[in-house]
């Protein structure tokens, strides 16, 4: 059974963050959840995969975010208690439906997870997702460690109830990917009730005439959600002294280990906040009337900042009260204990005695070589990305490539480099028609199978549709990976008991329209080589399906290992080919070796044979089965 | 270095960087750190790589202990350094200040660049030369031949751990540590992974093997 339904309140747990939002969503009664895999997120999902097959909580990997909320959206209106979490991008693809979500409200407790990423470990951007909760007008949690991601889950959703509102928990990475001890609370002991879905269409379909009272309603809501946050346990003051911060999530933990550090914790009023939507302005007032000057310690954008500062306006307070600026924080990038410390001690004038951190590159004298990540050996995406160079090559055209979002994203670092251009989930086939139609050029565009489900089939339809001239490759390798290998509606190949139907994407291609498509093994070079160069000479909507799945994901599953083995049996002198076009990580050269030749890890060697294929001094190890 | 009298007060803050390459084994050894420091009855928190990072690229994990709320470690103040690849570990002396603690495995996996002769790998004598005379202390050793003579070439983290176990800057027993290898390790290899751990754990008790002025 997974520990996360561990019966024993009152045991400690070592929680990821991830993990302890879904126990506290458990321990809340929650009946569905629904979620889009994407890092910091993922884990909340895949927890919540394993307890579905072990309760009768309903979890479902949904096609997309948007989907994700809404399918959410639709059972707290029947009153079961829902959940869905996202990476915070993705709350922009479910932000339609949140931005009128509040005028519809909710029956039983609904929470949003938003995940945000600051320094974008792996993300396409930073946004700070916080103005969501202003900008959709709905209550926001922001917990500073697991146990609190775990407490503040719990009470998001009798919040959500008290109010009728959706509650959005705010996390970032680093409260997603810590662990931490977290005491358990009870499991509710009584078994779900089926919902009941209220007819309502007066309140509940937002057309004008009842959005325009729907819209009056919410605002009515905001205030008793500010009365909530005065009354929070989640928001506290601390300290006393004349000197006041003010801060948010992990930041707020690292201002804590500032003020043990730099021995000021009799000297600082501490206003931590943790309910940080509709700002507490009373709270914040009296904290404001405390103090002479204030620190606002939050990573990413001003949020709490500007609103600190509206209080004090409102209150006649003219202290001085700074968070961002020069010698202040950035706007950039997470923060760390020492960075906040090295501020706080500055903005109050103490002394600060920062570790000396030691200078590697200048103690070795030099820069140290980089360790990029990198596709793996067996990986289906470089033996497509080697195809379509080649046959690039041998046409003689030079093509321009947008991409997408998952693990081939890394085409773009070379020897592959193999992408353009890239925003957001589902842009590489929208992007490739506006640049194909603006130069006339040759464009191949390259999308997972996931990534396709997610944000590519719209933009499929209207590329057939308008006309365009651009070539598409799915990179299908039935899963999604990057994330943790989680399925999506194209996957055949499951773990056992995956409830999940399988949509063949081959089908879905040609329903939408498009007359040139074709399934490929990309690992059948030749095949894919002449598929590859037909499609590129070719005009209009063009889709190739690179079929193969993910090696690391078949071993998984399979539990087996390919044990074929290749070598270089001649000297292959200089010529590079294979490291300067395909650059598998089992590849490597022996610099002192005396000798110009490329080897081969065995011990890295997937043995996908892919390589025995272009170059005849490669070759099978003998007495290696397949 | 083997005393175990000297243990750290619960309180004291103590703080412990993992680095290494994906597939190395540092968020199960960063997880049985803090397996065994919530066992001991302290707040342990530990921070983890996910995601896009560990596609052959560089995982780091951090273990705090103490008073402390914050779960990552700034530049300069880690207590230990537990590096499980020479270059990965080098790279992350950033974190180190001259009294940290570094326990280094000699062993190389060499970047993607080194392979295709883009770079050059530098001399680990050179690097553990360097690192001897940057910090205080430092136990640089081959962990991988040890995991291979324990049974499992996958053991490289059991030996670190069972080194870093030995000193006198963790705030646990080393009972504790075995306790939580053989409740949340693979069945599979738990003996391997007992005698990885005390292979390393007598690297670490000989103080010939220690280079730096030990403490």
């Amino acid at each position: 059974m997974s520990e996360l339904l561990a019966d024993q309140p009152g045991e400690r747990r070592l929680f990821l963050g991830n993990e302890a939002i879904v126990r506290g969503a458990l321990e809340a009664g929650v009946r569905l959840a629904a979620t889009y895999p994407g890092t910091p997120a993922s884990e909340i999902g895949d927890r919540l995969y394993v307890v579905s097959r072990q309760t009768d909580l309903y979890f479902e990997y949904s096609t997309n975010e948007k989907v994700a909320l809404e399918v959410a959206a639709g059972a707290a209106a029947s009153g079961w208690r829902a959940l869905c979490s996202m990476k915070h991008v993705g709350l922009n693809v479910a932000a339609d439906a949140l931005m009128t979500l509040g005028y519809v409200g909710v029956k039983a407790g609904m929470v949003i997870v938003s995940a945000d990423d600051p320094s974008l470990f792996s993300s396409q951007n930073e946004q700070d997702n916080r103005y969501y909760a202003k900008l959709a007008g709905l209550p926001m949690l922001e917990p500073a460690s697991p146990q609190e991601a775990k407490d503040m889950t719990r009470a998001a959703f009798e919040l959500s109830e008290e109010l009728g509102l959706p509650v959005m928990l705010r996390t970032t990475t680093r409260i997603n990917h810590t662990r931490g001890a977290v005491t358990l609370g009870p499991l509710p002991s009584a078994p779900g009730k089926a919902g009941r879905f209220q007819k309502d269409p007066f309140n509940l379909v937002m057309v004008p005439a009842v959005a325009r009272k729907a819209h009056a309603r919410l605002v009515e809501k905001y205030d008793r959600a500010r009365e909530q946050a005065e009354a929070s346990r989640f928001n506290t003051i601390t300290g006393e002294g004349p000197w006041g911060i003010a801060a948010s999530g992990v930041a707020a933990a690292y201002v804590q280990d500032a003020l043990l550090e730099l021995g000021l914790k009799d000297k600082v009023t501490f206003l931590k906040l943790g309910f940080t939507h509709p700002l507490p302005a009373k709270l914040v007032g009296e904290f404001l009337a405390r103090v002479e000057k204030v620190l606002v310690v939050e990573e990413l954008e001003p949020f709490l900042e500007e609103h600190i500062k509206a209080v004090a306006q409102e209150s006649g307070l003219t202290l001085p009260i700074h968070g961002k600026g020069r010698e202040l924080f950035s706007r950039l990038y997470e923060y760390d204990p020492a960075l906040v410390r090295g501020v706080v001690a500055r903005y109050f004038g103490v002394p600060d005695e920062p570790g000396k951190a030691l200078a590697p590159a200048g103690i070795f004298g030099q820069p140290l070589p980089d360790r990029p990540p990198n596709l793996c050996p067996g990986c289906p995406h470089r033996a497509m990305y080697y195809a379509v160079k080649i046959a690039l090559q041998e046409l003689g055209v030079e093509g321009i490539f947008p991409t997408d979002i998952g693990c081939y994203t890394l085409g773009l670092l070379p020897p592959l480099s193999m992408a353009d251009f890239l925003i957001c989930m589902g842009s590489s086939i929208t992007t490739a028609c506006g640049i194909a139609r603006a130069t006339g050029r040759k464009v191949v565009a390259f999308i997972g199978d996931s990534t396709f489900f997610h944000a590519g089939l719209t933009g499929l339809a209207n590329a057939v549709h308008n006309n365009h001239d651009v070539l598409l490759i799915i990179l299908d390798n039935g899963t999604t990976a990057m994330t943790g290998h989680q399925p999506h509606p194209g996957v055949t190949l499951t773990p056992p008991d995956y409830p999940g139907r399988p949509i063949d994407i081959a089908g879905v291609v040609k329903a939408l329209g498009v007359e040139q498509s074709r399934v490929v093994n990309p690992f059948k070079y030749k095949e894919s080589l002449a598929a590859t160069k037909e499609a590129i000479a070719a005009r209009g909507v063009r889709v190739l399906i690179s079929q193969a799945p993910c090696h690391l994901y078949v071993q998984r599953i399979k539990g087996k290992k390919s044990k074929a083995r290749f070598q270089v049996v001649d000297a292959c002198g200089d010529c590079r080919h294979c490291l300067d076009y395909f650059g598998c990580p089992a590849m490597y050269v022996k610099p002192d070796a005396g000798v110009s030749q490329m080897f081969i890890d065995h011990d890295l060697c997937a043995g996908c044979a892919f390589c025995v294929q272009f170059c005849e001094c490669i070759r099978p190890v003998k007495g290696s089965a397949r | 270095m083997s005393t175990t009298e000297n243990r750290k007060q619960k309180t004291e803050n103590v703080r412990i960087y993992l680095t290494g390459v994906g597939g190395q084994g540092t968020l199960l050894a960063s997880r049985l750190l803090g397996e065994a420091a919530l066992a001991a009855g302290f707040e342990p928190l530990v921070s983890e790589t996910h995601g896009m990072a560990q596609r052959g690229g560089i995982v780091v994990s951090t273990v705090v202990l103490g008073d402390l709320k914050s779960p990552i470690i700034s530049p300069g103040e880690a207590d230990v350094l537990l590096g499980f690849e020479a270059l990965e570990t080098f790279r992350a002396l950033n974190f180190c200040n001259r009294r940290t603690l570094v326990i280094a495995n000699t062993g190389v996996i060499p970047p993607y660049t080194v392979a295709v002769g883009q770079a050059q790998y530098p001399p680990v004598s050179r690097l553990v030369a360097l690192m001897s005379e940057a910090v205080d202390s430092l136990l640089a050793f081959d962990a991988g031949v040890l995991a291979r003579e324990a049974g499992s070439p996958l053991a490289v983290n059991m030996v670190l751990l069972g080194a870093l176990a030995a000193t006198d800057y963790l705030p646990l027993s080393r009972e504790s540590l075995l306790e939580v290898i053989r409740t949340r390790t693979n069945p599979k290899f738990l003996d391997a992974n007992l005698t990885a751990f005390q292979k390393g754990a007598e690297v670490a008790e000989n103080p010939g093997g220690w280079l730096g002025a030990i403490p």
